[in-house]
């Protein structure tokens, strides 16, 4: 991209850092906590979020800048297919809706912070818990490097040279999470979120007037995939499995993450949650449509060579510096947002089932709090060393693992709200054989997502982390069948 | 559980059967029928849910 910087666009883009910035450390005085010495606080901003709040926080952070970058990028590259997104971003909320307000009660009502907590109480086995929470850290550090990779791209597009920037906003960051928590990343997301809202709004009512409409748009897509010989506005009848497939395993694993079921556990009430589910899909017809620029990257005739950069490219290509400044502050902003509650997710997993169980099982709330803020701290320094010395592609790798991975702690984590029937051996060994499976099938499959089969001459490809979930289940059937059979023929 | 809760699984059964809607025609606003068909069920989700929270929302 052009190394020529753009003043007006810096400016622009400057003022709106600085502001998100000091916004992160007035937030430490937001809603006045007593203390902020204490998890509950720190951790999830005192389980107070109303309806608003946790609408901007779980919308800032489940629609992260990573997706604003990569989901055009994937539609330019491929064309229908990388639509799964959308489907997967609806029926992610019926889900959400019926099961997460009992998961927040439970959680409520014990004090618990994290999946591992939830886990460990139902339970009471300390190897599910540490199963669940490395899967949870492990998931979302490559999950955090992504966000860094979004940021680039935007900061590269504004003509700046070199890793520094990257390097200082992030430290920023890191700096005001240590001191607000969660009302850091809570608070910034009601900037983000306007500002995200006013770019796409922006983009998707303009771009297609200076392209001729969104017909000649769809036709020069169509017209580009074709020259290509692949990719297509329409799915191929061999990918209708793994589309769907690919949106059901996504929603399903969705709200397993640390950083979107923090956010869960910060609202303030099961009613709160239950709105939101209702709310929510506002982001999924804004994602939608900014799915729609990788389609105007074509009607533009963008060469790219990188694909992450349709979407900063058109910018720069189609709108004033000045806009196209406020554009990538967006950007930049949106990854500030889940990375912080993503580091912030990682730490509590790392001091509740972690540090206090095998540590300091002593630890009072306030020492828990510093535990992570000091952890929150270095997995954001480790998110960056990813990025600044391993290659993009790992950090892309391991997230799409991420994703299977952490699909495999829906049994032990979902199961348990609604059936006493399942024992820990057993979502021990479904946990064990979904996440070896799992990479084992995405080793072999070149860390695609996809696995390929042929049926009766035809050719589907399913996504694994569901048919790692599918091995996950039926392991954890059987085995507490065995279990509960032993239980029957020696009572206690 | 009461069966306004099935109202839930409708956006599954209209997104997950992709040979509904993989088509072009009729478009709408330029929009292939594949993309503002699924677009559409945003705010069908929407009110789904809202018909069901209106039945099992706290203390009503």
């Amino acid at each position: 991209m052009g190394a020529e910087i753009d003043y007006p666009a810096l400016a622009v883009f400057l003022f709106f850092f600085i502001l998100v910035t000091v916004m992160g450390f007035v937030a430490a005085h937001w809603r006045r906590p007593k203390t902020l010495a204490h998890i509950d606080e720190w951790g999830l901003g005192g389980r107070q979020f109303g309806t608003w709040i946790t609408w901007f926080l779980v919308g800032g952070d489940f629609y992260t800048a990573y997706t604003v970058i990569a989901v055009p990028a994937l539609v330019y590259a491929v064309g229908a297919f990388g639509f799964f997104a959308l489907p997967y971003t609806i029926i992610v909320f019926p889900f959400v809706f019926a099961v997460m307000p009992l998961l927040w009660k439970v959680a409520r009502d014990n004090g618990y912070v994290t999946a591992g907590d939830v886990v460990h109480g139902r339970y009471n086995s300390r190897w599910l818990e540490i199963a669940v929470a490395v899967t949870g850290v492990i998931a979302t550090m490559p999950y955090i490097a992504l966000q860094l990779i979004g940021m680039a791209a935007a900061i590269h597009a504004l003509g700046i040279p070199g890793e520094i920037p990257l390097i200082a906003a992030f430290l920023v960051l890191a700096v005001y999470t240590y001191s607000s928590g969660l009302r850091a990343p809570a608070l910034i997301a009601f900037v983000k979120d306007a500002m995200i809202y006013i770019v796409v709004f922006a983009a998707i009512a303009l771009i297609p007037l200076k392209l001729g409409g969104y017909h000649a748009v769809f036709d020069a897509a169509d017209a580009a995939f074709k020259a290509k010989g692949s990719g297509g506005i329409l799915l191929a009848p061999s990918q209708y499995v793994a589309y769907a497939s690919l949106a059901f395993g996504s929603a399903m694993a969705a709200f397993m993450y640390p950083h979107t079921l923090t956010a869960i556990f910060a609202s303030s009430g099961a009613d709160t949650i239950r709105r939101n589910a209702m709310l929510l899909p506002a982001y999924t017809l804004l994602l939608g449509l900014l799915a729609l620029l990788g389609y105007m990257g074509h009607a533009a005739g963008l060469k790219l060579t990188n694909n992450n950069d349709v979407v900063p490219l058109l910018f720069k290509t189609l709108f004033p510096g000045w806009f196209a400044g406020f554009a990538f502050a967006a950007i930049v902003i949106g990854a500030l947002v889940p990375a912080a509650v993503m580091s912030i997710g990682a730490s509590n997993l790392f001091t509740r089932n972690f540090w206090k169980p095998y540590v300091n099982p002593d630890i009072t709330p306030a020492g828990e709090a510093k535990v992570a803020k000091i952890t929150s701290t270095f997995v954001k320094i480790g998110a960056l060393l990813v990025i600044l010395f391993l290659p993009t592609q790992f950090a892309l790798d391991l997230q799409l693992l991420g994703g299977l991975w952490i699909l495999q702690t829906f049994p032990a984590l979902i199961f348990g709200l609604f059936t006493n029937w399942f024992r820990a051996p057993g979502l021990l060994a479904g946990w064990a054989t979904g996440f070896l499976g799992g990479t084992g099938l995405a080793w072999l499959d070149n860390f695609k997502p996809l696995h390929a089969f042929s049926y009766d001459g035809s050719k589907f490809a399913v996504y694994s982390g569901l048919l790692a979930l599918a091995a996950n289940i039926l392991v954890a059937v059987l085995v507490t069948g065995l279990a509960r059979a032993r239980e029957k023929a020696t009572p206690p | 559980m009461r069966p306004v809760w099935l109202l839930l699984l409708i956006p599954y059964v209209g997104l997950l059967w992709i040979p509904f809607y993989n088509r072009l025609t009729p478009d709408l606003f330029g929009f292939p029928f594949f993309y503002w068909y699924q677009l559409l069920f945003v705010p069908i989700t929407s009110l789904l849910i809202y018909l069901v929270y209106r039945q099992v929302r706290d203390g009503r």
